[in-house]
């Protein structure tokens, strides 16, 4: 089962737990991604994430197919969430279940890893002398 | 035939807006589309990448556009 959430409200690691919480399962791992305070030594006061919605939830949904093949996962929910984000919040909730444990940090790892690969979603950091969309250049 | 193209994240500023008409010939492809951007827009050459989303799927360059196509510019990505 595979539980895909984008949102501009806050998100809940709980919501992502519960999802994937199964008497079949041996052990769940849940990655949560929040907003750091600094980038290169530079204070960030506040994110944006913008994202093109329809292709960012087929994207993950993607993503949590190919982890469920791959390592047999019982349970995947991922929650990513949209709009202005304050230094602290939560970003992004990764949580997987799997019969075994091993499997269960790496398919949370590949999740998150080709989540910031290939779904459309953009991060814009905001400073005190300006702002700048993340990663976009070399 | 006539495209219009949506535009992400740092594309908006390169193009100034969020969306691109575009008149192309039939056939045209994503690599030439890409082509056609890169030399009205040089500042999508600095990008650490650049693809095309077709239909909410990216496309390999090869790939042949229609006009009822979605066609979304997609900068570098940084969700997560």
């Amino acid at each position: 089962m595979i539980d895909i959430q984008l949102k501009d409200t806050p998100i809940f690691p709980q919501d992502c737990i519960d999802f994937v919480a199964d008497d079949g399962t041996g052990g769940s791992t849940v990655f949560i991604g929040t907003v750091r305070n600094q980038t290169k030594e530079k204070k960030v006061l506040r994110l944006e994430f913008e994202s093109y919605a329809p292709m960012a939830i087929s994207e993950m949904r993607k993503i949590a197919e190919r982890a469920k093949e791959r390592w047999s996962c019982t349970k995947i929910s991922i929650h990513h969430r949209v709009g202005v984000l304050a230094i602290g919040e939560i970003a992004v909730i990764i949580a997987v279940a799997t019969p075994h444990r091993k499997a269960a940090f790496e398919a949370c790892e590949f999740c998150i890893d080709t989540l910031k690969e290939t779904v459309p979603i953009w991060k814009r950091e905001f400073f005190e002398d300006g702002d700048v969309w993340v990663a976009a250049h070399p | 035939m006539n495209i219009n193209i949506l535009a992400f994240g740092i594309a908006k500023d390169i193009i100034n807006g969020s969306t691109l008409g575009l008149e192309i010939q039939d056939g045209t492809t994503v690599g030439a589309l890409k082509m056609k951007l890169i030399s009205q827009f040089p500042d999508f050459e600095k990008l650490r990448s650049l693809a095309i989303a077709v239909n909410e799927e990216y496309q390999d360059d090869d790939f042949v556009l229609s006009e009822k196509d979605e066609v979304v510019i997609i900068p570098p990505v940084s969700g997560g």
